[in-house]
């Protein structure tokens, strides 16, 4: 009853909502509500908190990051952090430094806080907890939200509220719900014997408990390889078993699949050192416990047949019919290392938090842009929003999220606060410069390859543009709409990928000529490098959905390879900034190139249109003069006239001169000899 | 009896002609008759003949004949031989008459005529090909005109046979003999309709349709037994040839659904062979019905696109996993098969549809590749020709002397500038050609400053401390900004050049305007000798006369002060004794005194207008010269006048009755309708670039022109045998506004 008067209340009087609080079984109201103070909900608060946004984050727990304090169980983080990188650029050192949450205190870098190139969790914890109480950010431990359900309301930003509930029966009421809980619920397999499994969760991790043990690890993720690495010196030999094979991610460019740190399993396995792998259903398998207290493998089929009352002995195994079944030792211990998944159950069904489809069906449903597929407002944040870029990108790892949760917070801004995505706007003749420095420093586009992407809005005429940073290109369609910018005059949008057909499971990304090394072959690029994709118009929704498979974006009108670089450093002159501009020379009909003042003094005699770097810097008064020497250099490369040598002795006809500054004007100049064979080394060894 | 000896005769003369024809004219499908009477004797019952009739001297049409002989050649597959008749000069009879000769063609079968057809009509192999065959099989392709007629063809079909539904944009194209060829193999077995009218395309197809290419369907009405309902229709998807509209329909033919019950390895149907891929649903005795039903679903969703077989599992021992339900075998060669588990029909489709899609994006991609190829045979693409970059690259290697020039960081940016009255920092990048540029010349202004006090010059290299330039907002890279402690920085707005930027920073030491306190000071200011700092920089001094009455225009001139800081002397005078000084140089509060070149020359000028931006323009103005010369730094000045310019040209220095004369013609008109300036060659070499592009060669000098910068761009160069006047050029302008000269030169819109 009181709840119900309390919303009438709240009816009445949409924000008085301490008016609630007064009357007993009340509602706390918040405009934002964050469930889960892990890295994702504090990256969230710290945006909101920077926006003077009313919010509050629950946490179950007595601290931060709590998931960090449990696991990894051998403490070793594999997100690397790099202490030097030979630059002091900020934002260029966070692509790599995968801990760090974004903020604009220096103190919050995570290699402050450990020296360690892969560091310990109970950093990670400290980390977290510093970040928290140094940003002042509002969150309120102790808190376990464990029901979650909506209440409608014509005046409310989405049409409904949230409704929270926590484990004392308090309820908070919000507009927005960001759910950054994370994937804490272990997954599990049901078969015969499963209670015979221990789980990662819970299994020792002190290698002495496993001397001269027989150990079967379910599970090929680095939670699994995490284990045998941990006992591989002192166990008989451990076996691995898993439905699909391997992923290295070192092949597949994945950072979520099996790490090299992680993979002294496979060295002994492949030098038939005991140790080893299988692929095989998890779903078929049975366990059998026999008097001795071993485990033995067989399958359901088996069992089937059996006859109850006969005992164990009775049960047929596989190797009594096939007497080389690879699996016919009985193990010691059998451990489960299978992932978590999303804890879904909190939910109420008008929510419709549904699990996805197929290989994501530990992740809820959602839209590229994050928000629930079932309900408005709801958007979820961090490791449980990877279902956007599951085994592309990082978008499941801090490293990731860290941008994706500041995208978020960038469309909430504009959608309920009318503050549009964050633009600077350029004159034109900056158009090249502006990309270069973005592709050699920006983080965001760096990790979050193929799913944020920088987006260049022409002005009319093509006289200036606006550029916008890290915006999810999976909704593309819907930008004018999202963003509060206007795309009428065509874009660019700037995004790094990995070659086509490089990574995979099974690809061999060590071949001869794997690397590219000139311009004209950088389309066929294979490691990450920033491609540049032009619209004459913003794609449609219809376009973005029938782009072909695997394409980030649906077909442009133009596109531009910057061809990969060993140093990842694209700021080479002839091979990355002037292929670069005449791309974009050509889609916008217009000479990019910078002249010194005398040419444009020139122009401005001999044409009626100047170029623009003429138009908007010279003819301003900010025009080029140079110095001497470079003025020079220029005379010597063919690309400016020298007339103080000129004999004025009055009608000789020009001979060779004729029309040079017509020459000027085209694309015209003396041949550059770059070091061929330097350029051509294409094998990064 | 008489027709048996008819045709006894016309096989003998026809042999006789062939023997007598074949080396005369070369062809061996075009017929020759000697004349109409011999060529209506020699048909045969049954055989059809396409006859024209020409006179037997003929016109000379060889394109014409060229196109029959090579229908003749076509048409005789299809057992319709082509004639030519020639027509005896007397003959006047039905088809040699005057009228008809040529101007139209005659299709026999037999001795009866069938159709005959205007030449016009028959104006390449396709139309003579389509429009026979459309005359002969009459019954086979029916021509619809409307959606009732087509309804009726398919009623009366549904449960006998299947129709296949052309439509083509107009008779006689290469689709419509597509069309009508096919309808010969394929007429007996198919009902064929077809149709010229686009409104009956559009009221059959459910998008919207493109009118203007042809398009073809294939109605199952075979299996329609519904009245009411129309026939399944599956499209053609590629365009209409002979090959596609076969391939189409021998898919058609096959059997929807292929029940196998052997080793799918072995398996081939007309899908596999015509290169489209098989899917194999893989079925078991319990669920066969369903898998049956299945099997059909799919097979109808992807006729056209791919084969559908059932296979059972029961009979065939396969090697895979149990829980697969679906086999895809493409046509690639070497290719295994495809075993998979999907949850539905749809994830069947898309699976084949994606197939194709690669393939095509594949394909798209190779023809793309192979343009590439082609371009790279004459591409200079690779060539610098930013002279810029291409100079700051070539002198990379040399050392700058940076030693005077502070480096900032991000630590040290906010304790370095509290060090120094005055801070000038250049915000660059270390990668940009232009910011690379400005530090040398920044490196020249640094030896040229070297020691003045209260000046550091530094540099922020943007591309380390991004955080830094975007705190302090510098989002252009070259940026110069001079900070003052306690003060608003000040962003540098001029050229890049070390002269102007040292003027600046030097002008910025004392701020702007200066107020003066004495006296003594506004006039030792206005010779240029106040304030000791600026004793060296050798401008116009410009100083603002205020009474204490006019304190709106004082404010205004201190903020037209601030703007325009750095680029120009501005001093202030407010004090008692402010009348004294304006009577001395009379003129009255409030005003401004402009002192050129060291207070040799004194100007007054009253200050009428009072906003700031009036101010700031008077200012500008009245610092541009009357006459002046013309350089690459100060050109943009006069350019932002927005007039034409009346411009000297000359090698070295002006004579001084050219100057004199330019000068009275400069002052003469107080509102000049345009800049009157001259042009050093000696001091601004370019000049003989702009010569040369405007009259090719560079003609007798000094030379006088009238350059229209904004209108038109028209270049008119003053007579050459006329002295140049005050008198003269005038004439010459009032001539020239009348349009009476000719332009000696358009610059080009470029």
């Amino acid at each position: 009853m009181a709840p119900a008067v309390c919303g009438t209340l709240l009816g009445l009087a949409l924000y008085a909502s301490s008016l609630c609080a007064v009357s007993g079984a009340a509602f706390l109201y918040h405009d934002y509500c964050v469930i889960g103070a892990g890295p994702a909900g504090l990256q969230a608060a710290y945006f909101l908190q920077q926006a003077g946004r009313d919010y509050l984050v629950f946490e179950r727990s007595h601290a931060p990051g709590s998931f960090f304090a449990l696991y990894p169980r051998h403490r070793k983080l594999i997100s690397i952090n790099k202490q030097y990188t030979g630059k002091s650029n900020s934002e260029f050192n966070l692509r790599h430094d995968w801990n760090s949450l974004l903020s604009h205190d220096r103190r919050l870098l995570f290699r402050r806080y450990s020296r360690d190139f892969f560091p310990n969790a109970d950093t990670m914890v400290r980390y977290l907890e510093d970040f928290a109480s140094l940003l002042k950010l509002r969150v309120q431990y102790n808190t376990a939200i464990i029901h979650v359900t909506l209440e409608k309301n014509e005046q409310a930003w989405n049409g409904h509220f949230f409704l929270l509930t926590d484990q004392d029966r308090k309820n908070y009421k919000c507009s927005s719900l960001l759910v950054a809980a994370g994937m804490w619920v272990p997954n599990v397999v049901n078969f015969p014997g499963a209670e015979y499994v221990e789980g990662y969760e819970t299994v020792s991790i002190n290698p002495e408990d496993f001397a001269g043990q027989t150990v079967l690890i379910l599970g090929r993720g680095n939670s699994a390889f995490e284990t045998a690495e941990n006992i591989l010196g002192v166990t008989n030999f451990i076996h691995m078993v898993s439905r699909s094979r391997v992923r290295l991610s070192w092949a597949t460019h994945y950072v979520g699949d099996l790490r090299a740190i992680n993979n002294g399993l496979l060295d002994t396995y492949q030098l038939k050192s005991l140790d080893g792998l299988l692929e095989g259903d998890l779903e078929d398998l049975a366990i059998i416990k026999d008097k001795k207290g071993k485990l033995h493998i067989t399958l359901q089929f088996y069992l089937e047949n059996r006859n109850i009352s006969m005992g164990v002995d009775s049960i047929t195994l596989p190797q009594d019919e096939l007497d080389n079944f690879a699996t016919r030792a009985p193990y010691d211990r059998v451990i489960r290392c299978l992932g978590w998944k999303f804890d879904f159950s909190i939910y109420n069904r008008s929510l419709r938090m549904m699990p996805g489809k197929g290989n994501i069906k530990k992740y809820p449903q959602i839209k590229p842009s994050y928000e629930s597929r079932g309900t408005r407002g709801l958007f979820v944040l961090g490791t449980a929003s990877h279902s956007v870029d599951f085994r592309k990108s990082a978008g499941g790892f801090i490293h990731g999220f860290r941008y994706t949760t500041r995208a978020v917070h960038r469309l909430l801004e504009n959608r309920h606060h009318g503050v549009p995505w964050p633009s600077t706007v350029y004159p034109i003749t900056q158009l090249t410069n502006s990309i270069i420095k973005r592709v050699n420093e920006a983080s965001g586009l760096y990790q979050m390859f193929s799913v944020l992407a920088d987006i260049i809005l022409l002005r009319e005429n093509a006289t200036a543009f606006e550029y916008l940073e890290e915006y999810p290109i999976g909704v593309l369609a819907e930008l004018e709409m999202q963003t509060g910018r206007k795309a009428r005059n065509g874009l660019f949008v700037i995004i790094m990928e990995y070659g086509r057909n490089f990574s995979g499971a099974d690809k061999d990304v060590f071949y001869y000529n794997r690397a590219v090394g000139e311009a004209q072959h950088a389309w066929q690029s294979n490691f990450l490098h920033p491609v540049i994709y032009y619209y004459k118009h913003l794609p449609t929704e219809r376009e973005m959905r029938v782009r072909p498979p695997d394409w980030p974006l649906p077909r442009p009108n133009a596109i531009h390879h910057i061809v990969e670089d060993f140093l990842t450093d694209w700021t080479a002159p002839n091979a990355h900034i002037l292929p670069l501009r005449r791309f974009l020379e050509n889609c916008l009909s217009t000479d990019l190139r910078n002249f010194f003042a005398e040419s444009c003094f020139l122009f401005a005699f001999t044409h009626q249109k100047l170029p623009p770097s003429c138009q908007q810097g010279y003819v301003r008064m900010q025009g080029l003069v140079g110095s001497q020497e470079l003025r020079h250099h220029a005379v010597q490369a063919g690309l400016l006239q020298d007339y103080t040598h000129t004999d004025f002795s009055g009608d000789r006809p020009p001979d060779s001169h004729d029309g040079s500054q017509e020459q000027l004007m085209r694309d015209h100049g003396i041949p550059v000899r770059p070091l061929q064979h330097l350029v051509n080394a294409k094998d990064e060894l | 009896m008489s027709a048996q000896k008819d045709r006894w005769v016309s096989s003998l003369v026809f042999l006789l002609f062939c023997a007598s024809s074949i080396p005369k004219c070369g062809s061996a499908s075009l017929q020759q008759e000697p004349n109409p009477q011999h060529y209506f004797s020699g048909l045969e019952a049954g055989k059809t003949s396409l006859a024209f009739f020409t006179p037997s001297v003929s016109p000379g049409a060889q394109p014409f004949w060229e196109q029959i002989e090579s229908s003749a050649e076509a048409l005789q597959d299809y057992g319709v031989s082509v004639v030519k008749v020639n027509c005896p000069k007397e003959d006047v009879s039905r088809y040699c008459g005057k009228e008809n000769a040529l101007r139209k063609a005659f299709l026999f079968r037999g001795n009866r005529l069938i159709r005959e057809f205007l030449t016009d009509a028959l104006f390449d192999v396709n139309s003579i090909v389509a429009n026979v065959l459309f005359a002969l099989l009459f019954n086979e392709v029916k021509y619809v005109e409307t959606l009732a007629d087509l309804e009726n063809i398919e009623n009366l079909l549904k449960g006998k046979s299947n129709m296949v539904f052309a439509y083509v944009p107009a008779t006689g194209t290469a689709e419509h003999r597509a069309v009508m060829e096919a309808a010969f193999v394929y007429g007996t077995i198919h009902q064929f309709v077809l149709t010229t009218e686009a409104a009956l395309l559009k009221t059959t197809s459910h998008d919207d349709p493109d009118v203007s290419s042809a398009w073809l369907s294939f109605c199952h009405c075979q299996w329609a037994t519904e009245p009411a309902q129309p026939c399944r229709r599956t499209a053609l998807a590629q365009p209409l040839t002979l090959l596609n509209i076969h391939r189409h329909l021998k898919l058609m033919g096959a059997p929807l659904v292929t029940e196998v019950a052997e080793d799918p390895e072995k398996i081939s149907t007309v899908h596999l062979q015509l290169g489209l891929p098989l899917v194999f649903i893989l079925s078991q005795k319990e669920t066969y019905e369903a898998d049956r039903r299945t099997a059909e679903f799919v097979a109808w969703q992807l006729l056209g696109k791919a084969g559908v077989a059932l296979l059972s599992r029961d009979l065939v021992e396969l090697n895979v996993l149990h829980r697969s339900n679906v086999a895809l075998k493409t046509p690639d060669e070497g290719m295994p098969i495809q075993y998979l588990v999907l949850e539905d029909t749809d994830e069947v489709i898309t699976l084949v549809e994606d197939k194709n899609k690669v393939k095509q994006i594949q394909e798209d991609e190779q023809e793309e590749e192979e343009e590439d190829e082609d371009e790279k045979e004459n591409n200079n693409q690779d060539i610098q020709d930013d002279q810029v970059v291409e100079a700051v690259s070539r002198d990379k290697k040399r050392e700058l002397p940076l030693e005077q020039i502070l480096v900032l960081t991000e630590e040290n940016f906010h304790s370095s500038l509290s060090e120094a009255a005055q801070t000038v920092v250049l915000f660059y990048a270390s990668w940009e050609a232009v910011s690379l540029a400005v530090l040398r010349s920044y490196s020249e202004v640094a030896a040229h400053l070297k020691g003045a006090p209260g000046v550091l010059l530094s540099r922020v290299n943007c591309w380390d401390w991004p955080g830094l330039c975007s705190q302090e907002n510098v989002t252009q890279f070259p940026t110069i900004r001079i900070y003052k402690e306690g003060q608003q920085s000040v962003t540098y707005g001029g050229m890049w050049e070390t002269e102007e930027l040292s003027s600046f920073i030097l002008l910025s030491q004392v701020s702007c305007p200066l107020k003066l306190a004495t006296m003594d000071e506004a006039e030792g200011y206005l010779r240029g000798e106040f304030p000791s700092e600026l004793s060296s920089h050798h401008h116009t001094s410009l100083l603002g006369v205020f009474s204490s009455a006019t304190s709106e225009a004082r404010e205004a001139f201190e903020e037209a002060g601030n703007i325009l800081s750095g680029h120009v002397r501005m001093g202030m005078y407010f004090e008692d004794d402010a009348l004294a000084l304006s009577r001395k140089y009379s003129v009255s509060p409030p005003a401004l005194l402009l002192a050129r070149s060291g207070g040799r020359s004194m100007e007054g000028i009253a200050l009428s207008k009072q906003s700031v931006q009036d101010m700031v323009q008077t200012i500008r103005h009245e610092l541009l010269d009357i006459f002046p010369e013309i350089t690459v730094p100060n050109l943009p000045q006069y350019l932002q006048r927005g007039k034409p310019f009346l411009i000297l040209f000359s090698a070295g220095d002006i004579s001084q009755v050219e100057s004199r004369e330019m000068l009275k013609l400069a002052k003469g008109r107080p509102q000049q309708a345009f800049v009157a300036c001259w042009l050093n060659l000696e001091k601004t070499p370019v000049g003989y670039g702009i010569l040369r592009t405007y009259f090719s060669t560079t003609p007798p000098l000094p030379v006088l022109l009238w350059v229209n910068f904004h209108a038109g761009g028209q270049v008119f160069k003053f007579p050459s045998e006329q002295s140049i006047t005050e008198m003269n050029i005038l004439s010459w302008l009032e001539r020239l506004q009348a349009g009476l000269e000719i332009p000696s030169t358009t610059t080009p819109c470029l």
